[in-house]
């Protein structure tokens, strides 16, 4: 899509209706999302903020959440693998925070009856942080906190 | 259009384990070029995995998730030969949907 638009920004024809296709495209994706995309949520920076944005009170801390696969020193900030299984009964979602990230929220999980909980993938991190796992169990709010070091940060540049 | 996912599902006892690995950019949007000028954020928003007509994972993703994000979860059931679907949509509305068999 990229290469296209850059060919077409070259040969200088039609420049206006591409803007013109260009913004309608914008604006039709961002109402999609808008159902979609917990934007407020995805903007906090510290715990308190998440939770009022994803409409919970204060989370219990939990022993019943397991962090797997992560590090306790992470050489690249840039990919850092993170496991979280949740042994808390009817949990309905995960969600992994960085504390110190700019924005805290990295990702959330919702999990289905029937889908094991636990989910692994990988995170920036940009220094050295607590990772935060939220667990939403039978409509009430669990975390967990792991601190990984970070000896070269992801968010740089 | 965004390059194909590499999906595995496999049988692992009574559950099906799928590992998904996306090709994306993951622009944070506050990575600066060259230039000094801003690299707009790109990144993927959502991911839904569904299996059946069923969904067995809906996640929704901020810029934090790395480059080229990988993926593992298990859900309960799951047969040799169906299919495993998995889409995402980026917040560009650029979406990829691409599905596995499973062995």
């Amino acid at each position: 899509m990229n290469r296209k638009r850059r060919t077409l920004l070259k040969t200088g024809s039609g420049a206006t209706l591409l803007s013109l296709l260009a913004g309608a495209g914008m604006l039709a994706s961002r109402a999609a999302q808008a159902q979609a995309w917990n934007k407020d949520a995805f903007e906090t920076h510290n715990l308190a903020e998440t939770m009022k944005a994803l409409g919970g009170g204060e989370p219990a801390q939990s022993k019943d959440i397991v962090f797997f696969q992560t590090p306790d020193i992470a050489e690249n900030g840039a990919v850092v693998p993170v496991g979280i299984s949740s042994n808390i009964p009817k949990t309905e979602s995960i969600a992994i925070l960085i504390e110190k990230n700019p924005n805290m929220l990295a990702a959330s999980f919702d999990i289905p009856a029937g889908t094991d909980p636990t989910i692994s993938t990988r995170v920036k991190m940009g220094q050295s942080s607590n990772i935060v796992a939220l667990v939403k169990a039978d409509g009430k709010y669990y975390v967990a906190a792991k601190e990984v070091k970070v000896t070269l940060g992801g968010c740089g540049g | 259009m965004a390059d194909p996912m590499k999906i595995r599902a496999s049988i692992v006892g009574d559950s099906t384990e799928v590992k998904v690995l996306m090709n994306h950019e993951m622009e944070t949007g506050l990575r600066k070029d060259a230039q000094g000028v801003v690299v707009p954020a790109w990144f993927i928003q959502s991911v839904t995995v569904t299996y059946g007509g069923k969904t067995v994972l809906a996640a929704q993703w901020g810029p934090a998730v790395s480059k080229n994000p990988f993926l593992s979860f298990k859900f309960k059931g799951g047969a040799k030969g169906e299919k495993v679907t998995i889409t995402w949509v980026d917040n560009k509305g650029d979406k990829r949907t691409d599905e596995a068999t499973i062995t």
